[in-house]
């Protein structure tokens, strides 16, 4: 399952679509909490892993988000996603 | 090594099925306390070895790794390295693995291995696994761990007998050899052997999907989300408030009936009213209350065990994030509505400490069972029974005092958060765990834990202040023709009392009122019912009796000034009491004693004035 990198530089967590697969390039840790960092890092959310914006907020800026990361479902607000650069990654046919 | 009773430990992550598995290994023999100076829960249990040695089991908080950041983390941290007062080092830790999460919970489960202490590894929930189409190799797993790894159901008893068996052969390897020293990798390498690991124990997986991805879709969704969890709220108050009606007045019957047995059998002296009006009347009072907790506990126990209550929290976030708090804090609220002892008591769950904080300061705001029979006698005896619209005028007040609770505690946690509690925003980072049938024992033998927490303390504390209170309004004896009351050392304080609260429109006999009321809210019903000298029968005629007395003595003004003030008076030694111990020390439960009761006169009297002016008074 080769991934395709490149495309969507710059691009962070909270903004891609729902569903659709991706990998965290980089964290900008300095950006959290450093316990909000270190609970983030515990459930995997790092650079490398690969995730999927599952569900966004109801309310009012759509927070907080709930991102599928292997087996698991996270539920994180937006300022966390906004940290984390993400690429897009190719759905294999 | 000296051969103490052995101690062995469930570790691992987070809804991994610990709390399923510790009940089965123990069954019903459990104790829960407090580990001293922490408010983290000590779950510890006895169970058996093959060969029938009792071993006691400790449960120990879920954690992501071995860096706390958590009371309940560290708590666990320390109880492994054997470094928590207390708590004997385990010999045996016990690792248990979700099997259908294994890539995440082998990043903890290798950091604990590295420890090199005797350890087993349950994986647990092997059959919900394969229900999502997931066969794992325990043997591949168990070569790549280097320790035994037995496969369990903890809800069908599945692998019981061989975990207790591996953790007394675990046991007995603990002298001969020296602790397995494992080189120390990062968290990165931890994550990618994790990953490894997983799939190399994988034997099959279909690409089924997954039942808890199409319930989600459903239940978090934007449109359909939030109105299910209204909808389920509401079930939720409608049973807490007519399903407990029944049992609640058969224990009012029973302590009633209690009462007037030892009335018949008692000859007439002092220690009969204690027993009659101070032990049975005031913990008959609170132990009332006992089947609405029970049935709210029964509906948050069933969310939480099915895994609904984190998606609760999920889409409550935002609202609760508009005052400075996060989705953690609405379990602790919602439970405040039945009382805030069991809310406040569930703030532990809440990482946070501002934000726990906050929530503990703003539970009692929440409209509790106990304010209903005082909202009640009042709304009875001034409001109008009749049609607003669609609605009763009665019911809407009463809606209305619920909403000015809510809007209260948020308007005083946005307050809080720029002042007293001020810190980074909150945050909510929370896993949102699969979806479970919630099993018979695990929810009988947690509402059964609930109601003997609750009654040991609510009713020691209630115990000791009627006793305390009793005596205050019975010492020193009126002499002959002497009103006892008036002579009480309770009378005293209450004409003092009524000086302060004769601005806000309460006369001296609230004042009186005021002063038991502190024990329980709804006690301020019966001793207004004994003042005004109403013939004491069954609730219902006694309500109705007080209506009509309360209507000729106050002005609507000023029963409209006492509802404003139970919306916020703290009148509750219990929640006070609670507050103290979760809070390690008086300086918080102080501060809420301080500003709910400035809050109440000002409200009371903004409310009277106001009436005043409009001419009710």
């Amino acid at each position: 399952m080769p991934a395709a990198y490149g495309s969507a530089e710059g691009v962070t967590l909270d903004q891609i679509p729902l569903g659709v697969p991706a990998r965290i390039s980089a964290v900008d840790w300095s950006a959290l909490v450093p316990e909000e960092a270190q609970r983030l890092r515990a459930l995997g959310l790092d650079e490398g892993a690969r995730v999927k914006l599952a569900y966004r907020g109801v309310f009012m800026g759509r927070d907080p988000l709930a991102v599928e990361i292997g087996r698991m479902t996270v539920a994180l607000r937006r300022v966390h996603a906004r940290a984390m650069t993400v690429a897009l990654e190719e759905v294999a046919a | 090594m000296s051969r103490g009773p052995c101690v062995a430990a469930l570790v691992g992550n987070p809804n991994a099925g610990k709390s399923a598995l510790f009940n089965a290994l123990t069954g019903a023999r459990q104790k829960i306390a407090n580990y001293p100076g922490v408010t983290v829960e000590r779950k510890a249990g006895r169970m058996l070895l093959p060969n029938g040695e009792p071993v006691e089991l400790v449960d120990l908080p879920g954690s992501y790794g071995l860096d706390a950041t958590s009371p309940d983390e560290e708590v666990t941290r320390k109880v492994i390295m054997g470094e928590q007062h207390g708590q004997a080092q385990p010999d045996v830790l016990v690792i248990v693995l979700d099997s259908s999460n294994l890539e995440q919970h082998l990043v903890f489960a290798q950091e604990v291995l590295e420890l090199g202490r005797p350890t087993v590894v349950a994986l647990n929930m092997v059959d919900l696994a394969e229900r999502d189409g997931l066969v794992i190799d325990a043997r591949a797993l168990q070569n790549a761990l280097g320790v035994p790894v037995i496969p369990t159901v903890a809800v069908r008893r599945r692998g019981l007998d061989e975990l207790a068996q591996a953790v007394a052969e675990a046991r007995d390897r603990v002298s001969e050899t020296a602790p397995v020293h494992r080189p120390h990798v990062t968290l990165p390498e931890r994550r990618l052997l994790a990953h490894e690991m997983a799939h190399g124990a994988i034997l099959s997986e279909t690409a089924r999907h997954r039942i808890h991805a199409r319930m989600d879709k459903v239940l978090l969704h934007p449109w359909a989300g939030p109105p299910i969890l209204f909808a389920l709220l509401f079930v939720v108050f409608q049973a807490v408030f007519s399903w407990a009606a029944p049992f609640q007045d058969a224990l009012d019957g029973l302590a009633g009936s209690l009462g007037d047995l030892v009335k018949t059998e008692m000859a007439p002296s002092l220690l009969r009213d204690l027993l009659t009006d101070g032990v049975i009347a005031g913990v008959g009072a609170v132990v009332v209350f006992l089947p609405q907790i029970l049935i709210l506990f029964f509906f948050i126990l069933t969310m939480e065990a099915t895994g609904y209550m984190a998606r609760a929290a999920f889409l409550m976030d935002r609202l609760m994030a508009g005052v400075g708090l996060s989705g953690r804090s609405f379990i602790p609220l919602l439970s405040s509505f039945a009382c805030a002892v069991p809310g406040i008591m569930s703030t532990r769950s809440i990482t946070d400490p501002k934000d726990r904080l906050t929530t503990i300061l703003i539970a009692p705001l929440m409209t509790c069972s106990a304010r209903l029979p005082v909202y009640a006698v009042i709304i009875a005896a001034f409001i109008p029974n009749r049609q607003v619209g669609l609605v009763g005028l009665q019911g809407l007040v009463l809606f209305a005092l619920y909403v000015v609770g809510i809007v209260g505690a948020m308007a005083v946690a946005l307050v809080l958060r720029r002042s007293v509690t001020r810190g980074a925003a909150s945050g909510f980072i929370m896993e949102l765990p699969k979806y479970q049938l919630p099993t018979v024992k695990d929810l009988a033998l947690g509402l059964f834990q609930r109601a003997w927490v609750f009654l040991r303390r609510a009713g020691t504390m209630i115990f000791t202040v009627t006793v305390a209170l009793w005596i205050l309004l019975n010492f020193p004896r009126a002499e002959a023709g002497q009103d006892q009351v008036n002579a009480s050392i309770a009378g005293h304080i209450a004409n003092g009392l009524a000086v302060v609260v004769e601005p806000i429109g309460f006369n001296r006999d609230i004042a009186l009122a005021l002063i038991p009321a502190m024990a329980a809210r709804e006690v301020a019903v019966s001793s207004l019912a004994t003042t005004y000298a109403v013939g004491a029968g069954d609730d219902a005629t006694q309500a109705k009796g007080l209506a009509d007395q309360l209507k000729s003595q106050w002005s609507l003004a000023t029963a409209l000034a006492f509802l404003a003030w139970f919306v916020f008076a703290p009148q509750c030694m219990s929640t006070i009491a609670v507050t103290r111990r979760e809070t390690n020390g008086w300086k918080w439960p102080g501060f809420m004693l301080g500003y709910l009761f400035a809050l109440a006169y000002l409200f009371a009297g903004a409310t009277y004035w106001t009436a005043v002016a409009l001419g009710l008074g």
